[in-house]
């Protein structure tokens, strides 16, 4: 079995489940297929040509009649099987799907041919990912040029990474050990190496990991930085005599715009605000930010974010 | 061979041999064979390259060629086999001859529009095929953006516009098969009296209507961002990645139906003739081709379930995928309760009929996995969709499709091609591709990644028994060529109806006339009325 693999290691609190799925399908399609194909050789052999086998059908209405039944048999019952099927399915992807509350965040960045990763506390990685065991992690990722995605098959987890957007995928790991990060949408030349490794850690030793880090900060120590060389401070300072909405605690929660309606100040609502001023004015001030296009990188805004989420934001405890 | 025995009628292959008089043919059953030819030239360089890709797959690290040109093989393979060999496979090639013949017509609706289909198919080809000699394409043949317009330095302006140019091939086709089923079945041919694999193209051509227009909007689309810097899909240009992700797949899930639905007809055809017995549930089956039509637009989605499409989304797309396989097990039971109490026997076209009732079977059952949202995220773009998808392409349409040019070949040449070689060609394809293609499901629950041209030591084993399984498929898919090439000069000449098979083209000679028949034929009976004589032998 060593050298024949059958079945991706298991290392996630989603991949059992993904599992139960595939195992379900490979009993159910299985028994279907040998059906068929049991049916099929009978058949061929008893109803040979020239073969002594009784043939005889009695034509007419209840011929018909039976014919209908079948019909209607074999189309309902696949059917009942198909839907709950779907629904198990779906409570699977519901639990992959929802991030809980208490993850843990990281920042990725895809670019040809690369991963990106920052942890908030300031420590960079590239091409690998270290988390601690037993605890939810919620990547934050967007990508610097094409489509790009984050795959991790023994955690049963992958999620596409796009340009000018951010998509999250969470997973908490239940087994120490690395475990192959693929790319899984075809980026160019070199898609088959932006391929890295995540490192599953005892706590204590994540910890340790993770405050080995070199000089320049947490990442909100960096997008406060940034803050004050983009001018920002400029005008979202308390202080400030420019009209615009001060950005403390703002993460999170509801913003109500010019048009009456509202938006939950998220990573994207923040990232738009910054890009693209004008398409999400909130209500009562002008809109007369300018873009900050084409002079942010992708690491500055997620920094920035970063840095607004832990500016007097009362969840920060959770988001260490 | 001492003699080449004389074709004894004057056909539609004796009437001018002359170079010209083929490129001008109006006559439905030529443009046929000029399609045939055409495809054929196209499938054997998108199977070369498929030949590489093995090839190169057999070590974990890319020896044979470099990461840029495998990306340009599997772009040009996809391609190529898709839209080039796929679609007008058995529409064009066995739609086109068979058509108007299985319904007592004597040509098309628009005998012009007929051949103008081809040339602007040969005109698409030999802008893609250009392509791949001025140095290929790499985007992969779902020219997925910002990728395809802002990113790959390659001919994807010539690749793209050689995939327009021939979809409106396609969309010719469907048309002038949609008109002439309605407008030109002979007296008596019902709807209910047609042939199934007459259903199977008019609902092929609903599709091709309907579906390919999306795909020049989207491929135009392409071309004006790439080359005219408008944004549309690129966000850096203010445009949108998962529209593009949208539009292709409206048109090219509905694509994988223009695909399969032909080879359901072929199918039905030949288990009803070498089974002596009407299709079990004729009119369901008819009905399920439409219902696979009719769904296959609205499940687009399950292409999506992780590109960044909302949960709500996601979740309407399964459901939705999950009503689309019921027809398609309707079928399948069809077939199989169709021998029941018949009288099979096993000429090389109903051993291609089987085997494509079984990989399509596969193919089926393996798609419920894909459809279910929490299994697919694992799934998505590993090889578990690479297998599942050349079982529905290759082990159903291709299989079909060879079996149906056995079956049809006496009638489209008057030859016998010889039987023995038939099946064996048969039996290494069904073989060939199961130990190709099995494989690469197990390796893609492990993980591995679609397009990867080096991977992870550990998933070698799968991949070299998949190659050797290729090796086999190769010698099953070259075998036909040569036989039936040899057949075409050596071969018996073909009786009218060497099967005993019933419908209207086994009414007129082989090969027919160029008229097709020499007087308008009636009908006055259902399809596949083989119960009222008993059987033979």
């Amino acid at each position: 079995m060593e050298n024949l693999p059958f079945f991706p290691d298991s290392a996630s609190t989603v991949s059992a489940g993904v599992d139960g799925l595939y195992f379900a399908w490979l009993a159910l399609s299985g028994v279907v297929a040998l059906a068929i194909a049991v049916v099929i050789v009978i058949f061929a052999i008893k109803y040979r040509r020239g073969s002594a086998a009784n043939r005889r059908i009695v034509e007419g209405e209840a011929h018909e009649r039976t014919i209908r039944r079948i019909e209607y048999a074999w189309m309902l019952i696949p059917l009942a099987i198909f839907l709950g099927m779907f629904v198990w399915s779906a409570v699977v992807y519901y639990r992959s799907a929802t991030v809980p509350k208490n993850a843990l965040p990281v920042y990725v960045v895809a670019k040809q041919w690369m991963w990106h990763l920052e942890h908030p506390g300031g420590r960079r990685e590239i091409d690998e990912l270290h988390v601690p065991i037993g605890r939810p992690i919620e990547l934050v990722m967007t990508s610097q040029d094409v489509i790009h995605s984050f795959s991790l098959p023994d955690f049963r987890v992958k999620q596409d990474v796009l340009p000018g957007r951010y998509t999250t995928l969470w997973f908490e790991a239940t087994r120490t050990g690395e475990y192959r990060l693929f790319c899984t949408q075809y980026c160019g030349a070199d898609h088959s190496r932006m391929i890295g490794r995540v490192v599953v850690m005892e706590p204590a030793a994540f910890e340790r990991w993770l405050s080995a880090a070199g000089g320049g900060g947490s990442m909100a120590a960096r997008g406060a930085a940034r803050f004050r060389e983009f001018g920002c401070i400029g005008c979202h300072d308390v202080n400030s005599t420019v009209r615009a909405p001060p950005l403390e605690g703002i993460f999170g929660k509801p913003v109500r715009l010019q048009d009456g309606s509202w938006v939950v100040a998220d990573e994207r609502f923040i990232r738009d605000a910054v890009l693209l001023p004008n398409k999400d004015v909130p209500a009562g001030y002008d809109a007369i930010m300018p873009s900050y296009r084409n002079q942010i990188d992708e690491e500055g805004l997620l920094e920035i974010i970063e840095y607004i989420k832990s500016s007097g934001n009362v969840s920060q405890g959770s988001r260490p | 061979m001492s003699s080449v025995p004389i074709l004894p009628n004057e056909n539609y292959l004796t009437a001018g041999f002359r170079l010209w008089t083929w490129l001008t043919t109006l006559d439905h059953k030529r443009i046929g064979i000029l399609y045939t030819i055409s495809i054929t030239v196209l499938f054997l360089i998108g199977g070369s390259a498929a030949a590489l890709i093995r090839l190169d797959l057999l070590t974990p690290h890319s020896e044979l060629v470099s990461t840029e040109t495998y990306n340009k093989l599997f772009t040009m393979h996809g391609v190529i086999m898709v839209w080039f060999f796929l679609i007008p496979s058995i529409p064009a090639t066995l739609g086109n001859f068979l058509v108007p013949i299985m319904i007592g017509a004597r040509d098309l609706a628009f005998p012009r529009l007929n051949l103008l289909s081809w040339y602007l198919y040969v005109i698409g080809a030999l802008f893609t095929v250009g392509a791949l000699i001025a140095g290929g394409v790499d985007t992969g043949w779902t020219f997925y953006t910002p990728f395809s317009t802002m990113f790959s330095n390659t001919h994807v302006f010539a690749v793209v516009a050689g995939v327009f140019i021939a979809g409106f091939s396609s969309i010719l086709t469907g048309l002038n098969f949609m008109v002439t089923i309605h407008e030109m079945r002979a007296p008596g041919m019902t709807w209910f009296r047609m042939p199934l694999f007459i259903w199977a193209m008019y609902a092929t051509s609903l599709i091709l209507v309907l579906a390919t227009p999306v795909l020049a909007m989207t491929l135009f689309l392409i071309t004006m961002e790439r080359v005219f810097g408008i944004g549309v899909f690129d966000p850096a240009l203010g445009g949108d990645p998962l529209l593009f992700q949208h539009l292709f797949w409206f048109y090219s899930h509905p694509a994988v139906y223009i695909m399969i639905v032909p080879a359901m007809g072929v199918a039905s055809e030949i288990i009803a003739c070498f089974a002596r017995k009407s299709v079990f549930g004729y009119r369901f089956m008819a009905y399920a081709m439409l219902a696979i039509a009719g769904f296959g637009f609205v499940v687009w989605g399950h292409h999506m379930f992780v590109s960044g499409q909302s949960a709500y989304a996601g979740t309407v797309f399964s459901v939705l995928t999950f009503l689309v396989s019921v027809p398609s097990a309707v079928k399948v039971f069809n077939w199989t309760a169709t021998l029941y109490k018949s009288h099979i026997s096993f000429e090389a076209p109903m051993l291609y009929a089987l085997g494509f009732v079984g990989l399509f079977t596969i193919g089926g059952l393996t798609g419920l996995f894909l459809a279910s949202l929490g299994l697919d995220v694992h799934l998505h773009d590993t090889y578990f969709v690479v297998a599942h998808f050349h079982y529905i392409m290759v082990g159903g349409a291709v299989m079909a499709f060879f079996g149906g040019i056995h079956f049809w070949w006496p009638k489209i040449t008057g030859r016998m091609y010889p039987e023995d070689w038939g099946r064996a060609s048969a039996l290494f394809i069904f073989f060939g591709f199961n130990l190709t293609f099995f494989p690469q499901f197990i390796v893609g629950y492990l993980g591995m990644p679609r397009r990867y041209p080096e991977y992870p030591p550990e998933f070698q084993v799968w991949n070299v028994l998949s190659s050797a399984g290729a090796s086999i498929l190769a010698i099953g898919y070259a075998l036909p060529l040569f036989y039936l090439m040899w057949s075409l000069r050596y071969g018996p000449p073909a009786p009218a109806n060497p099967w005993g098979a019933k419908g209207l083209e086994w009414q007129t000679t082989s090969p027919p006339p160029p008229e097709n028949f020499a007087a308008t034929p009636v009908v006055d009976e259902p399809a596949y009325n083989y119960a009222e004589e008993p059987a033979d032998g």
